[in-house]
């Protein structure tokens, strides 16, 4: 997993609510066996007309939102499915760093493994952010994960909330996995308790 | 002299019992009873154990099986039509029989959707901690275990440590107090709460169901219910463990056996909350005051009982709601105000691990038995597993559909996602048991409408919606 570094990138904006984890990535691409190459798929059925050609009215078909980094969008994003194709279609196509007033909790979850960092705003920042963009399409915001800030242009400045494990995670492209195997001893002396405790579930 | 309450939910209790180690600045550590898999959210994190060249800790845990993409179809089964789809397939056999992990296959008689399988094998008990690279893993609180959907990354990261880092959730008691009347199901309460707290209203939360109306409910019942735990954006939802759990466990393939039964029993008596246990939120329902539900939109919070209209977007105080309303209308082709019994089906599913037991085809069958679904209507009914399938046809059930004009198919995900064959066509209109309404849900431009089984078996009939309260009965 990469770094997460501060950069200063344009923020795309999708004004919708409940963006759920189908419109993220469609279910007739759930079936390949790689992690790998989702982002031409991200919000396919919204991105792409029948016969396959963009849809000039997708917010994310916008010129102006070319190379964003960010994506802002409505309440409660990523609802729906555990599906790590959401986020890992999200990266692939360029995102790092998402806003919102809320995710759903696996999706969130999720982010952090991936890279992306998901920021919660309050609902009336977030309709200033938007106001923002929609004022001045291609606006770059600037994003520092270090200092738990993101600003813009227009002035606006937020501090978000972090748990810090995750942060660190982010900051360092740590491997989660690699961070518990650390604790194999202890894992190793729960498991003789709990072979003791609940003997039922070890029968094999 | 302390005025500390030490009383416990059941979640904290699991949180407990489970609870391995935590470093300084990281999260805790839990440890994991039970890993369930099936085939689509599973290969990368098998790809990422290869590269990494790390083992799988505890094998015994992990129950996997295909039902995603498996077709429907007896004949598309043996040869799957989808390429792509077929190799997924073969990765998961692939997977399984280089680790050595049991699998149902398509050729196992005990192939099935995972959260219907699980259960009838016994394989998750109370108190225990169960996830699954699946959100509706929220199935298995039925039987009091923490049972919760995880991501990919989630799935490698147990293989190889039987842990993961968590963060604890805050608690939530929903009570429904009273008597369901005999028209109303365990899915018609999961909707109504659904309606009532939102899509997010358990964002954060684990939630415990619990009353009267909880305690009357079958197991099928409550896996109904918390199976669409998730749906309210809860981590998972849980029921205490009773009688009725414990009967239902009792001698199947993996529930303790001999002299383990009496001890397991005596650690299960402990699991349920106690009595002086705080939540941070409490939602408190009447059974009674819950009508059969339809939904209208797309989000399974846009759901009304089934006498009721479609709503307007001037009907919901906030803006967000009142935008979802419109572009949901504009999705569903729906008019608001339209009365929800003069709204026309082109399709019902009866299936999905919410409505695939056995119980949900016996509630369809009676009403389906003597009825005929009228021509221009597809009615399909799909076992959640072949143990389903077979006792449906020993009661004769299947008959009752196939007389009725009803397609009987083998068990599978089938179009609750529609990733196998079975979908919708653009603007065609389902009622179906599942438990996601999504856009494209069922297929691109396809409309979902979420009903309990009994629901569907009468709009099969009557080529609309029915306020099945009054059919004679
Ligand atoms: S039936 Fe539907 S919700 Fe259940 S596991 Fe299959 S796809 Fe998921």
């Amino acid at each position: 997993m990469d770094k997460y570094t501060k950069h200063t990138s344009v923020a795309a904006l999708m004004n919708r609510s409940n963006v759920d984890t189908d419109q993220i990535i469609a279910k007739q691409f759930l079936k390949k066996v790689e992690r790998t190459g989702f982002g031409q798929h991200l919000f396919h059925d919204w991105r792409f007309n029948d016969d396959g050609t963009e849809n000039a009215e997708f917010e994310l078909n916008n010129p102006n939102f070319a190379n964003a980094k960010i994506l802002v969008a409505g309440d409660n994003f990523g609802c729906g499915s555990s599906r790590e194709h959401a986020p890992w279609a999200i990266d692939d196509y360029g995102f790092n760093t998402i806003v919102s007033t809320s995710y759903a909790d696996i999706f969130y979850n999720n982010c952090f493994k991936n890279g992306i960092l998901p920021i919660v705003v309050d609902a009336d920042t977030l309709k200033a952010i938007m106001a923002e963009i929609s004022a001045n399409e291609g606006v770059a915001f600037t994003v520092d994960l270090e200092n738990q800030s993101m600003t813009t242009p227009g002035g606006i400045k937020v501090h978000y909330d972090l748990d810090g494990f995750r942060k660190n995670n982010l900051l360092e492209g740590l491997d989660d996995i690699g961070l518990t195997l650390q604790h194999i001893d202890k894992i190793g002396s729960y498991e003789e308790e709990h072979k003791q405790q609940f003997p039922w579930l070890w029968a094999s | 002299m302390s005025d500390v309450n030490t009383a416990k939910t059941m979640y904290e209790k699991i949180w407990d019992t489970h609870f391995v180690h935590q470093e300084e600045g990281q999260a805790p550590l839990l440890y994991v009873d039970r890993h369930l898999m099936h085939e689509v959210t599973s290969p990368q994190a098998f790809e990422g154990l290869k590269i990494a060249q790390r083992p799988i800790r505890n094998n015994h845990s992990i129950l996997a099986t295909l039902d995603h993409c498996v077709p429907t179809k007896l004949a598309d089964r043996i040869n799957l039509p989808d390429r792509i789809g077929a190799k997924q397939v073969q990765t998961m056999i692939d997977n399984c029989a280089e680790h050595d992990l049991t699998l149902y296959d398509m050729q196992s008689k005990n192939n099935g959707i995972i959260h219907v399988v699980v259960p009838e094998h016994g394989f998750v008990h109370p108190g225990m901690t169960t996830v699954c690279g699946d959100s509706h893993t929220a199935t298995h609180g039925a039987f009091g275990a923490l049972a919760f959907g995880i991501g990919t990354s989630e799935v490698e990261h147990v293989m190889a440590t039987q842990c993961l880092p968590q963060s604890k959730s805050k608690t939530m008691l929903v009570k429904v107090d009273g008597k369901l009347s005999k028209f109303s199901t365990a899915k018609d309460i999961a909707l109504a709460i659904i309606g009532q707290i939102g899509t997010a209203g358990g964002n954060g939360y684990v939630i415990e169901y619990a009353g009267e109306a909880i305690e009357a409910l079958s197991m099928q019942g409550r896996m109904t219910l918390c199976n669409m735990a998730i749906e309210s954006g809860a981590r998972a939802g849980l029921v205490a463990p009773d009688e009725k759990t414990y009967e239902f466990l009792k001698g199947k393939e993996f529930a303790p056996k001999d002299d383990q039964w009496e001890r397991a029993l005596a650690f299960w008596k402990t699991v349920p909350s106690d009595a002086d246990a705080e939540f941070d939120t409490i939602i408190e329902l009447r059974a009674e005051d819950i009508a059969p539900q339809v939904t209208w939109g797309t989000s399974p919070e846009q759901v009304v009982p089934v006498d009721k209209t479609v709503p307007a977007p001037g009907d919901f105080e906030l803006e967000g709601k009142q935008i979802a309303c419109q572009s949901a209308l504009d999705y569903m082709g729906l008019e608001a105000g339209t009365k929800i019994t003069d709204i026309p089906v082109d399709f019902v599913f009866l299936g999905s691990c919410t409505n695939s037991r056995i119980e949900d085809f016996r509630a369809a069958a009676s009403v389906a038995k003597g009825t005929k679904v009228p021509d221009n209507i597809t009615a399909i009914a799909v076992p959640g597993s072949y143990m389903v399938k077979e006792q449906a046809e020993q009661e004769g059930l299947d008959k009752i559909f196939t007389d009725a004009g009803w397609e009987w198919r083998e068990p599978g995900c089938s179009m609750c996602l529609a990733m196998n064959g079975d979908q919708l066509k653009p603007g065609e209109r389902c009622a179906s048991t599942s438990n996601r309404n999504f856009e494209g849900r069922q297929g691109k431009g396809g409309r979902t409408h979420l009903v309990s089984p009994a629901m569907a078996a009468a709009t099969a009939a009557a080529g609309r919606f029915v306020d099945i309260r009054e059919l004679e009965q």
